[in-house]
C-alpha cells in the first residue's frame, strides 16, 4: 500500500492535432487531442502530457484554447511542454489549465530560467525534460549526453549530471526521454533511467521506446521510474491504459486501479 | 419546481484568488460537480464573505502565498469564512492555516489551526528501506478518520487521490485528523472541524473521488 507508479500517455501535438513521429521524424496523425485526452482518462490514465511541437505563433494560440478544453473537461494532472521560454509562456499554460510545465531546450540556454521558473510558480510544477543519447563506444563505460531541438543538437553536456543540476535549480521531476530509444518500440533505455533515478531525489519519468506492456514494467522494475511515458501503444489502439496497469499490478507494481 | 431552481441559481462558491498557481483547475473541477452554481474566482473580501460556501485552494512556495494572503487582507477574510460556512481548503490552503512552517527557512503561517508544517525530507525512506521521491507525487491513499463526515459520503476508504508536495501538516489536536495517507510513515492528509475541511491531495485533480468530493463539498451544509 501507499504511492503508485504513474502511466502517462503523451500527446505530441502539432497545430491542433496529435501526430506521432517515430525517432522525431515520419509524422502520422492521431486525431482530435480533447477526444483522446478524454478517452485516456476514462481509460485510468494517472496523468496526460501534452508537448506542443508546434513551430508557428499561429499554432501556439491553438495550443492555449485546446489545454483550456481539455482542463474543462479531464480531471487528472495535465503536463504541457514545448516552446516553454519565458515566465510569461509558463503563466499563460497555468492560467489554461496546466498543473506542470515541462522546460526542455529553455533549461540548456539558460538554466537559470528552471530557477526562477520553480522560484515563481514552485517546484511541483517545473518538469525538466531531458533528451539523452548514449555516446559511449560498447565496451565503454556508458555516458549519455543532452541533446536539444528534437534530438538534432548535441550539447556535451552528461546527462546525469545535468538532472543533478536541475534538481538542484528547482525541478520537482525529470522527464527522461531516451532519443535512441523513441518511437522503436525496443523498450526504454534502463541504464540511462536507473542512473538518473539514483542520482536524484525527485520523481523520474521514463519515456522513449514503448512497444509492448512489458516495456513499461521494466521501466519501473529495472530503471527504477516513478512514472511510464508512451504514446503509440495507446493512440493506436494496441493496448488500453488500463490493460497497461492490470499488466503492472499483476507483477507487483503498486498501481491505481 | 421553481423553488428549488431558485435557490439553487443562488447557490456561490468563492474560490479564493491570492495570485498563486493555477486556481482555474479548481474553478473548471467545481463548475462540473455543480453546473448549477455560480463559481465565483476572486480575491474581493466581500464577495468570499457574501459566498455560500468558500474554497481556498493554492500552490506554491509558502513565503509567497502567505505574504500575498496577508498582502490581499486575505488572513481576516480566511479567518471570518472558517467560522461561517462550508469551507474546503487544498494543499497550500491547508498548509497556509496552520501554525508554522518549515518551507522556506521558516514561515509563521496563519496559525488558524494549531501545527506545523514539515519537510518530508531528502532521505526520506519506505519501511522495507528503499529511497522514497520528494516531492510525494502522484495517487496516494487516503484512509479516513472522521468516516462519517458528509464529505467522504459514496467515496472508498483508501481511496486514492492526486499529490503534489514536499511538505506535511503535523497537527497538535489530533482530533482535526480527517485522513491519513502513508508515505514512509503515516502523516495528515486531511482535517476536519465544524465546516471547515482541508486536505493536503487536489481533488480537483482526482477523477472520480476527487469530483466525488467536490460534489458532497456542494451539497455540504457545514455540519460534521
Amino acid at each position: 500500500m501507499g504511492l503508485a507508479k504513474r502511466i502517462i500517455p503523451c500527446l505530441d501535438v502539432d497545430n491542433g492535432r496529435v501526430v506521432k513521429g517515430v525517432q522525431f521524424v515520419d509524422i502520422r496523425d492521431a486525431g482530435d487531442p480533447v477526444e483522446i485526452a478524454r478517452r485516456y482518462d476514462e481509460q485510468g490514465a494517472d496523468e496526460i502530457t501534452f508537448l506542443d511541437i508546434t513551430a508557428t505563433h499561429e499554432g501556439r494560440a491553438t495550443t492555449i484554447k485546446t489545454v483550456e478544453k481539455m482542463a474543462s473537461e479531464v480531471f487528472i494532472p495535465l503536463t504541457v511542454g514545448g516552446g516553454i521560454r519565458e515566465l510569461a509562456d509558463i503563466r499563460r499554460m497555468l492560467n489554461a489549465g496546466a498543473d506542470k510545465i515541462a522546460i526542455n531546450s529553455a533549461a540548456v540556454f539558460n538554466p537559470d530560467f528552471v530557477g526562477e521558473a520553480a522560484a515563481k510558480f514552485g517546484s511541483q510544477c517545473i518538469v525538466v525534460a531531458i533528451d539523452a543519447k548514449c555516446v559511449s563506444q560498447p565496451g565503454e563505460k556508458p555516458r549519455w549526453e543532452i541533446f536539444t531541438h528534437g534530438g538534432r543538437k548535441p550539447t556535451g553536456i552528461d546527462a546525469v549530471e545535468w538532472a543533478i543540476k536541475m534538481v538542484g535549480l528547482g525541478a520537482g521531476e525529470i522527464l527522461l526521454t531516451s532519443m535512441d530509444r523513441d518511437g522503436t518500440k525496443n523498450g526504454f533505455d534502463l541504464d540511462v533511467t536507473s542512473a538518473i533515478s539514483d542520482a536524484v531525489h525527485v520523481p523520474i519519468i521514463a519515456s522513449g521506446g514503448v512497444g509492448n506492456l512489458q516495456h513499461l514494467a521494466d521501466g519501473v522494475i529495472k530503471g527504477k521510474a516513478d512514472a511510464v511515458l508512451a504514446a503509440s501503444i495507446f493512440h493506436f489502439g494496441e493496448y488500453t491504459v488500463q490493460q497497461a496497469k492490470e499488466f503492472m499490478a499483476a507483477q507487483g507494481i503498486e498501481m491505481r486501479l | 419546481m421553481p423553488i428549488s431552481t431558485t435557490s439553487q441559481s443562488k447557490s456561490t462558491v468563492a474560490v479564493i484568488d491570492y495570485g498563486m498557481g493555477n486556481l482555474h483547475s479548481a474553478a473548471k473541477a467545481l463548475e462540473h460537480v455543480a453546473p448549477e452554481a455560480h463559481v465565483i474566482v476572486t480575491s474581493d473580501p466581500e464577495t468570499i464573505l457574501s459566498a455560500d460556501r468558500v474554497m481556498f485552494p493554492g500552490v506554491g512556495a509558502i513565503r509567497d502565498c502567505v505574504g500575498e494572503i496577508r498582502r490581499l487582507g486575505l488572513d481576516q477574510v480566511v479567518s471570518e469564512a472558517i467560522q461561517q460556512k462550508p469551507f474546503l481548503a487544498v494543499c497550500v490552503g491547508l498548509q497556509s492555516m496552520m501554525t508554522r512552517s518549515e518551507e522556506n527557512e521558516g514561515v509563521d503561517c496563519l496559525d488558524l489551526f494549531q501545527g506545523e508544517v514539515k519537510f518530508f525530507g531528502d532521505q526520506l525512506k519506505d519501511t522495507d528501506g528503499s529511497v522514497l521521491k520528494v516531492p510525494h507525487m502522484g495517487w496516494n491513499q487516503v484512509a479516513q478518520v472522521q468516516s462519517g463526515h458528509p464529505l467522504w459520503n459514496g467515496i472508498e476508504n483508501n481511496a486514492r487521490f492526486y499529490f503534489v508536495h514536499s511538505y506535511y501538516v503535523s497537527v497538535t489536536n489530533n482530533g482535526l485528523i480527517a485522513g491519513q495517507t502513508d508515505y514512509g510513515f503515516s502523516f495528515t492528509s486531511v482535517i476536519a472541524k465544524d465546516n471547515v475541511f482541508a486536505a493536503q491531495f487536489h481533488p480537483e485533480k482526482s477523477q472520480h473521488a476527487g469530483l466525488a468530493l467536490l460534489g458532497n463539498f456542494m451539497n455540504w451544509d457545514g455540519q460534521s
